[in-house]
């Protein structure tokens, strides 16, 4: 019991018996998340810039700025950041207000399947517009 | 410390009670924060539009013009404009955010002005966007 009794601290009896606490992983993700949100910053500034100077273009001129190397892989990168980060953001919303166990497993799961699915179609459009035209 | 323990409601310290959200004016670090939140969920939705402008973009010039279209629509245009100003503010308190996880700018006063800043910034951002975006032609 003794090792037991160590671990009482702060917890309520409840807490202890269903024996929730930390899962022992979490703080790598809340790193990972925070640097990949200051590497968001300037994208995301690059890509408003251009979209502003793209301000009624027609197709044409948007593809061929599409394909254009810098800016297709800026916007693979962007794609990758803004669709992790929609999906990581969505499922800590989620964590603070469903709490049956069922409910939030299948709203995180299908936030990310629709987020990859979003990100897969948006990048595979950016590389057609590169290599196909 | 030891344990909180489960005691009978009466045998309870008399300690004071945390108001209730719905009779409680939200300071305005709260109403930042919940903004955020709500910023970032609205901007969520709003990657279907990047998406579809993409993948429009790659199908071809008639269902790119589809899109244009709508985006260019009243409606579609009151959107890009809710769009920019939810990007705007959930930008500028995302920095916010993250000086605060290095630690800094945590003093209530510093908290009231980024809130000032945030706010004013990302309406006076939105403007210069349009502006740029439709005046400068
Ligand atoms: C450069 C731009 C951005 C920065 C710097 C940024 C930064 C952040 C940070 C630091 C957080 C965590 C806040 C916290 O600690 O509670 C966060 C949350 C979130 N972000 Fe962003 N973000 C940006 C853009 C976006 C975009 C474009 C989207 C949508 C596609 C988005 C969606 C979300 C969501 C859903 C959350 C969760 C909100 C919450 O937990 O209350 N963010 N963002």
């Amino acid at each position: 019991m003794a090792a037991n009794q160590s671990d009482v601290g702060f917890r309520s009896s409840l807490g202890r018996v269903r024996g929730l606490g930390s899962a022992r992983t979490g703080a790598e993700h809340w790193v990972s998340y925070r640097l990949l949100s200051a590497a968001y910053v300037p994208l995301l500034l690059w890509f408003i810039i251009a979209v502003v100077g793209l301000t009624g273009a027609d197709h044409a001129t948007v593809t061929a700025w599409i394909a254009k190397p810098l800016n297709a892989v800026l916007l693979l990168l962007l794609i990758g950041v803004t669709f992790h980060h929609a999906a990581y953001g969505m499922q800590e919303i989620y964590e603070d207000y469903i709490h049956g166990k069922l409910a939030k497993t299948a709203v995180i799961g299908l936030t990310r399947g629709a987020c990859l699915v979003l990100a897969v179609a948006s990048a595979f459009s950016v590389l057609k517009i590169a290599f196909a035209g | 410390m030891t344990d909180t323990q489960a005691a009978p409601t009466a045998q309870r310290p008399n300690r004071p009670l945390s108001p209730h959200l719905q009779v409680y004016r939200l300071p305005l670090p709260a109403i930042a924060s919940i903004t955020h939140r709500i910023t970032g969920a609205g901007l969520t939705a709003g990657t279907l539009l990047f998406a579809w402008w993409l993948v429009a973009a790659a199908t071809g010039a008639e269902a790119f013009d589809t899109v244009q279209g709508v985006l260019g629509s009243p409606i579609g245009l009151l959107i890009l404009f809710g769009f920019t100003w939810a990007t705007w503010y959930h930008t500028l308190n995302g920095i916010r955010h993250l000086v605060w996880d290095a630690g800094g700018a945590l003093e209530l006063g510093a908290v009231y002005r980024g809130g000032f800043l945030v706010w004013g910034g990302s309406v006076g951002l939105t403007i210069v966007t349009f502006i740029a975006a439709f005046a400068l032609k």
